[in-house]
């Protein structure tokens, strides 16, 4: 990259692009979103995903050799880390000596693991004998990072109906309609216990609450805190944890889940990861609320997600024999920065566009309607970049096409984007880029795990003692997420893993603790031929070296 | 960029002190990735929204002590740094449900809050940019709108605690006036309650019967129905 002419922090290049999203504007402006550019059929829709969507390159994936899910086809970094060995050397943990007696043990700390915490103490269960086991610190996780807010049909012109169908239609009628039922009647209640928890959701002076419509909704739904939606409600859970005194252990992630002699989960091997010490941690019930896999960097992908969304969870639960669903599926959120490269593959939230931004190509075009679901956007901004070269590139070979932010205090008023979107403003002023004067350049980043650990609405998970809940389990989102409902997910469903995990440690009963199952994995590996070095989970990303700089994809 | 190797320019930086040549364009967060570490502390969201990546630094022939977030910060030629990994700090336990946002609740758990000298300080630590000295100054007189309003942006990172001389912590009180602002003094939502009641009444229980059990096929009529009368 040669030093080049910067004019308002866009290389001078660029500029003539941006005259011409300026020129397109003011005819842009006099249509709403819904008559912006023509909804595609859902034959259409099928038919872009297939020829651009990451998801259906079926050379990007392989069918797993081993485990509940043997020949379902799963992206290569998925299979490469349920392929591998254990860290653990089941030798190496004395299991008769434990560190920590807990009646529940929760794996990780973002909002479903401290909901999970918190209703499992509302259920009568003593704070003490509740222990998180967390990767890094207390509510690090992705869930912080949340901008664009949490979905709950609680307008008299919306309905949970509505909130279904939305929901199912996106997520291509695949979903376990019973976990998606749940969480779109037990939406507004989450909403009330988090008002009263003291969440400041953004609201009319009279009380009615500012929600958004977003891409692939039907009504104004998604419910937000400012651009900070995630942070805020984490910081009500995060407080609320630490006032009842339940006990938690940061930066000790957990590397292998521990059973019984009667084949129940058990608890964890935890890893002390700055004294590099096993702990052992026996629990009744366990919770496995570990998030995503955004930093497998499927595909080449750049990612939205927390330095700890490595799939350990994922790794854990398949080799105590959970079973996995839509694991083939991953979302890629269709707006993350594409420029500069500091920021690149950030989330530019959805709610920027929910407010009029509006994706133009490098002529200034319009070519998707903001409202079509993630994959379905993701997969056209794709194709304009590198299917109709309608993209403009950047200095390190990455192409975007722009978002076009200025709309947004046009349509809204002067001031919204500050007021609305501080945080974004803010990303993107620290970069040099005025986003209420200049457009951001956006492309698709890997951003969410569809598919996950199958739960039903007990958030069981089939394996007795192992809970799940958050985006590591599949089913209410099929394949593809709705914005909004990742974080509804959490709640609906961490405040039922505390709820269950509680009645079932009241009269579980259990046996000697045993890593057998790691050694039969090991087994499992041996017959089907896996010959690899490779160990799993994976805990923290590599970015050594020339690892740490974002490179361009090789899409075509 | 990579692909340009060694062409590519670089700049000096120096880690605690140690000198290393480093691409430019990168955050501090990549540009010490690239020279070889890899994070324990000190990275969290890797996007500006956790605050586990406080940093302070010099330029060079600037006497002036700086503080950014690594993951935001882009490195300069001749910055030398050195990442915060921790800032201790006590948070006061309570039960939000038994305050009453009356009164001088903030002082009354954070009474060091008192002790400001209004140096200003803490401002110009915050890497939001965030008013916290006029937060810290509203808490005093009790206005819990006015802290909620300002440190709504707070990311706790710990730059502004390390760096008060009175040994205030800002975002504590900050995090309080918030709950309780949000508990007890935001307007409630009416339209949420009615809707909680609809619910508890069973009103929705039979279509959503009957949606679950729908064919696919009808499941995608009624969806392309509902797709014609999309909000504006």
């Amino acid at each position: 990259m040669k030093k080049m002419k910067m004019v308002r922090g866009y290389p001078e290049y660029m500029r003539e692009s941006i005259e011409l999203v300026e020129k397109t504007r003011d005819e842009r402006l006099k249509h709403t979103f819904k008559d912006t550019y023509r909804f595609l059929t859902l034959e259409e829709r099928e038919d872009v995903l297939k020829k651009w969507h990451p998801d259906y390159k079926e050379e990007m994936k392989r069918p797993l050799k081993i485990g509940p899910n043997k020949g379902d086809k799963v992206p290569h970094e998925v299979a490469d880390l349920l392929e591998a060995h254990p860290l653990v050397n089941p030798d190496d943990i004395d299991l008769s000596h434990v560190d920590y007696d807990a009646d529940i043990l929760i794996i990780g700390s973002g909002g479903a693991g401290l909901a999970a915490a918190l209703w499992a103490s509302y259920s009568g269960i003593d704070p003490g004998d509740i222990l998180i086991a967390t990767k890094l610190r207390l509510g690090d996780a992705n869930s912080k990072m949340s901008q664009a807010g949490i979905q709950a049909a609680d307008r008299p012109q919306d309905s949970p109906i509505l909130h279904y169908l939305d929901i199912m239609g996106a997520g291509h009628f695949v979903n376990d309609r019973e976990l998606v039922k749940t969480l779109v009647m037990e939406a507004p209640f989450i909403i009330k216990w988090l008002e009263e928890l003291g969440v400041m959701f953004d609201k009319e002076p009279d009380g009615t609450m500012v929600e958004d419509l977003i891409g692939g909704l039907c009504r104004f739904r998604v419910h937000c805190c400012r651009d900070y939606t995630g942070l805020e409600i984490m910081r009500n859970l995060m407080d609320d944890v630490l006032n009842l005194g339940i006990p938690v252990v940061e930066f000790s992630p957990a590397i292998e889940l521990i059973m019984d002699e009667y084949g129940q989960v058990a608890g964890a091997v935890l890893w002390n990861m700055e004294t590099e010490e096993y702990y052992v941690a026996r629990a009744k019930s366990t919770v496995l609320a570990t998030g995503g896999f955004g930093r497998l960097h499927i595909q080449g992908y750049a990612t939205t997600n927390h330095y700890g969304s490595t799939a350990d969870g994922l790794v854990l639960a398949y080799r105590v024999g959970a079973k996995m669903r839509d694991m083939d599926s991953v979302q890629y959120h269709p707006t993350g920065a594409a420029y500069p490269e500091a920021i690149v593959g950030l989330l530019c939230t959805a709610k920027l566009r929910g407010r009029g931004a509006q994706p133009v190509n490098k002529y200034g075009e319009v070519f998707v309607n903001p409202l079509e679901p993630r994959d379905v956007e993701a997969a056209m901004i794709i194709r304009e970049c590198y299917g109709k070269n309608n993209g403009v590139e950047t200095p390190t070979g990455m192409r975007g096409v722009w978002l076009d932010t200025p709309m947004i205090d046009i349509i809204n008023g002067e001031g919204t984007i500050e007021k609305a979107f501080p945080a974004m403003f803010r990303q993107f002023k620290r970069q040099g880029i005025d986003m209420r004067v200049d457009p951001i350049l956006v492309f698709p980043t890997l951003h969410y795990q569809n598919g996950g650990i199958v739960i039903n609405v007990r958030t069981e998970t089939g394996v007795p003692g192992l809970f799940a809940a958050g985006e590591v389990t599949g089913g209410v989102h099929g394949k593809n997420r709705l914005v909004g409902n990742s974080w509804m997910e959490l709640m609906v469903f961490g405040r039922r893993a505390g709820i269950y995990a509680a009645e079932r440690a009241k009269k579980a009963k259990l046996g000697k603790l045993t890593l057998d199952h790691v050694s039969k994995y090991e087994k499992m590996l041996e017959e089907a031929g896996v010959r690899t070095d490779r160990r799993s989970p994976m805990v923290l990303p590599n970015y050594k070296g020339e690892r740490a700089i974002s490179h361009a994809l090789h899409i075509l | 960029m990579s692909e340009e190797g060694s062409s590519t320019p670089k700049v000096r930086i120096y880690v605690m002190g140690k000198e290393y040549k480093v691409p430019i364009g990168l955050t501090i967060m990549k540009a010490m990735e690239y020279i070889g570490y890899r994070f324990i502390r000190g990275c969290g969201c890797r996007g500006g929204f956790c605050g586990a990546c406080a940093t302070v630094y010099r330029i060079k022939g600037d006497y002036k002590l700086k503080m950014d977030l690594a993951c935001q910060k882009v490195v300069e030629d001749g910055m030398y740094l050195v990442q915060i990994p921790f800032a201790p700090a006590e948070k006061k336990v309570y039960d939000i449900k038994k305050l009453k946002p009356s009164g001088n609740v903030l002082l009354e758990y954070y009474p060091e809050l008192a002790k400001c000298v209004s140096c200003n300080t803490c401002t110009k630590a915050c890497p939001q940019d965030l008013e916290v000295m006029d937060f810290v100054q509203a808490a005093i007189k009790g206005d819990i709108k006015e802290v909620a309003e300002l440190s709504f942006d707070c990311i706790q990172c710990g730059l502004c605690a390390i760096r008060c001389p009175m040994g205030i912590v800002p975002y504590y009180p900050a995090l309080l006036a918030r709950r309780l602002y949000g508990r007890y003094i935001a307007p409630r939502s009416k339209h949420l309650r009615e809707r909680i009641k609809e619910i508890e009444e069973g009103k929705f229980d039979a279509e959503m019967e009957r949606y679950t059990r729908m064919t696919v096929e009808e499941l995608k009529k009624e969806y392309l129905r509902t797709r014609e009368e999309i909000e504006q």
